[in-house]
């Protein structure tokens, strides 16, 4: 199969920037040139094309909760939202934290997603923070990273261990800062707007704690870590510091957290409760202003699925978290539209950094790459409508509000998996 | 006549003008209730229902005195004994009390926004009798009404608002309150039981009792709740008393006519002086509880009038 796309604004996040041209895809790989003439000729029409998203954190609910996301809606919401790559999360029910889970969770990825799945592995078992999985045999089977998701290993003896072991094993750690008990019971962050909501909550302050005992056991250890999410402004000295001291680490954010505040809960809107909370306005700019000089590495959709049961409760009690496989494109344009990041920075964190960190070929338009492509309309307005989602789960925060930016292609390894009609 | 509201699920959505509307008409109803008949037909034919997802005797007791009063068929549901038990939803329990067509539905939940929540879902007025620490609009509202009949005014008023304010629903409706009226407020508290951000909120913070009611016209204390204290917020319930128990010697600091209020129930000798409290001169206390009964008689008939010229329309 051969693929010709031309007439691009080829976004190129390796090279740091955007050129006009053409790309060649041949059996799934990009190539400098095509040994024949084209099976296809896609004309992109001077619309961007781009390395598709690699997502590092989606929760597809399989196994336990299939009614709120399966591998084929999940793969198809990835696949509408210009995602090639989905980094699973293994907080499902039970956990995917045996060997055999996990290569049920591959079997499943393999049988009904039409994008790459690359799993990720609980780091204690149960998610309990009481006892580390079986890393290695875990690894072998195909665990890209180890975490326990938004629960904080809280024995920190326990987490040295595991950081010690994984270190010896070369594996990847992701871990979720915040301290534990400072935050208990939290569902918003400190502050004008949650004292007058009347809302429990937590000092922004909670995850610099998180992140400086995290950064100490690296010291000790020697481990390669990845921060899932880091949202305030107080946390970046400490993972710059981390970063100049020589330390493996690198760090996320999530794609809400840059684009919505505190203030969107407004009347205890459920669909805005993620984990952590939303910050504050100066911790959201000072986070996209690390996106844009790299101390903050990847943006991700931290897609987690939940039904409307488990939202429509009051906000303390309601579910944490929101999809975002679909909106994830259209959210990161608006910090492109709003003159914070250009394309190649953005891709660089949506595509390039994941893909490197976890040791994959994706992220680049380079020959050898594979042809996990994403074409795109930057500009293209609509309404978002929750219910339009592929997702099983619509618990989306940007349901009804404009974005711009419109999914017209993705191919992953040269096929196509979704096309706009 | 102003006031526009469908329900009264706290002060923050309410404009200056409608609650003197609403004051007006209580005033009214403080007449009616110190009468021989203490019986009004306003709310004939009308269903109450009282849903408390949390103890409470005074506030449930005055609603339910209130809409007898006014002539409603008044139900009382103790939730705390009921579905919810078995693990019902919040929605599922409004939707089946609203199959029963209420008018009136009387509700406190221990969740902030529970009662929000709930509006959305039924077709008749709710009113938040205290949602979690988010507000307490009638305990507002008969705070305001008591301050009115002794001071005159609500506009330029130094009211001290002393104790647990980051726990206290009741506080968060009487800033809003008192704020939109244009009253001076100054909290008074430890910094443990001042929630954080409340500087920006328009008020003065104070940390010591002395300050905090220096010049006061209105004394406001708040029962410091029991249970806070295994969270660590104070170090013993003697020394809360000794610096933030109010006094005489503390309330001296206030201006001479100063009037001391409490939402009750009181925890006397911990945040309020059984003598201070009991003292006629300057406690208000037990007006507030029959201020209660009016501002929620008020209250209820002003959002029967809206339900049904809606129903009309």
């Amino acid at each position: 199969m051969k693929l010709l796309f031309q007439n691009a604004r080829l976004i190129d996040p390796e090279a740091g920037e955007e050129r006009l041209g053409e790309l060649a895809v041949e059996d799934g790989v990009i190539v400098s040139a095509l040994s024949g003439a084209p099976d296809e000729t896609i004309d992109c029409g001077g619309k961007c094309l781009a390395p598709g998203i690699v997502d590092l954190g989606v929760k597809v609910s399989e196994p336990g909760e299939r009614h709120k996301e399966s591998f084929r809606s999940a793969g198809l919401a990835a696949a509408r939202g210009g995602v090639t790559t989905m980094v699973t999360r293994p907080d499902t029910d039970p956990a995917i934290d045996t060997p055999e889970v996990l290569e049920f969770v591959s079997r499943r990825a393999q049988a009904d997603s039409v994008v790459r799945v690359v799993p990720m592995a609980a780091l204690t078992k149960g998610r309990r923070g009481e006892e580390m999985v079986e890393l290695g045999f875990l690894q072998d089977a195909g665990a890209a990273a180890f975490t326990d998701c938004d629960r904080v290993v809280a024995d920190t003896r326990l987490l040295s261990r595991a950081l010690t072991y994984a270190a010896g094993l070369g594996a990847l750690v992701v871990g979720h800062v915040q301290e534990p008990i400072l935050s208990r019971g939290a569902c918003a962050t400190s502050g004008k707007f949650a004292s007058l909501a009347g809302l429990p909550s937590v000092s922004p302050m909670a995850e610099r704690m998180g992140l400086d005992r995290d950064v100490s056991l690296l010291e000790m250890t020697g481990a390669r870590y990845h921060v899932d999410q880091i949202t305030t402004a107080r946390a970046l000295p400490s993972l710059e510091r981390a970063r100049k001291n020589g330390l493996d680490i690198t760090a996320g954010v999530g794609i809400h957290h840059l684009t919505l505040n505190e203030f969107d809960v407004a009347g205890y809107r459920t669909f805005f409760k993620v984990k952590p909370p939303l910050r504050s306005e100066e911790d959201r700019i000072a986070v996209i202003e690390a996106v844009g000089s790299g101390l903050i590495d990847v943006i991700s959709s931290m897609h987690t699925p939940q039904d409307e049961e488990s939202k429509r409760l009051p906000f303390e009690e309601a579910a944490s978290g929101a999809v975002g496989l679909e909106t994830l494109l259209p959210a990161a344009m608006r910090l492109v539209h709003a003159g914070h990041l250009s394309l190649s920075q953005l891709w660089r964190a949506l595509s390039l950094n994941p893909a490197r960190r976890l040791g994959l070929a994706g992220g680049r338009l380079s020959e050898g790459a594979p042809g996990d492509l994403v074409l795109f309309d930057p500009d293209a307005p609509f309404v978002l409508d929750r219910f339009a989602l592929a997702s099983k789960s619509k618990n989306t925060p940007f349901d009804g509000m404009r974005m711009e930016g419109r999914v017209l292609g993705t191919w992953v390894g040269g096929s196509a998996a979704y096309r706009a009609g | 006549m102003t006031f526009r509201q469908t329900h009264l699920l706290g002060i923050e959505p309410l404009h200056p003008v409608e609650i003197t509307t609403l004051l007006d008409l209580a005033d009214t109803y403080v007449e009616l209730n110190r009468g021989p008949e203490k019986h009004a037909a306003v709310l004939e034919g009308l269903t109450q229902v009282n849903m408390f997802f949390e103890n409470s005797t005074r506030t449930q007791a005055s609603f339910e005195l209130a809409g007898q009063r006014l002539g409603a068929d008044v139900m009382n549901m103790a939730m705390q004994a009921s579905s919810i038990k078995k693990g019902e939803s919040l929605i599922d329990t409004a939707l089946t009390l609203n199959a029963m067509h209420p008018d009136l539905l009387v509700v406190r939940h221990p969740h902030s926004g529970a009662v929000n929540l709930l509006a959305e879902k039924v077709n008749c007025a709710v009113i938040n009798a205290g949602d979690g620490r988010h507000e307490h609009p009638t305990q507002g509202l008969l705070d305001a009404l008591t301050i009115r009949r002794k001071k005159g005014r609500l506009h330029r008023l130094t009211v001290a608002i002393c104790g647990d304010i980051a726990h206290s629903r009741v506080a968060r409706s009487n800033i809003w309150l008192l704020g939109k009226m244009e009253s001076r407020i100054r909290l008074v508290g430890p910094p443990t039981l001042i929630p954080s951000g409340a500087r920006d909120w328009g008020v003065e913070v104070c940390h010591d009792m002395e300050t905090g009611l220096a010049d006061a016209d209105v004394v406001m204390m708040l029962r410091l709740q029991k249970e806070r204290m295994s969270g660590g917020f104070i170090p013993s319930e003697r020394e809360y008393y000794y610096r933030y128990g109010l006094d005489a010697a503390k309330l001296a600091r206030a201006k001479p006519d100063a009037i001391v209020m409490h939402p009750g129930p009181m925890n006397r000798g911990v945040e309020i002086d059984g003598t201070i409290a009991d003292d006629i001169n300057r406690s208000v206390i037990q007006e507030q509880v029959e201020m209660g009964v009016a501002v929620r008689m008020a209250a209820m008939d002003l959002l029967a009038r809206n339900l049904r010229d809606r129903r009309a329309a």
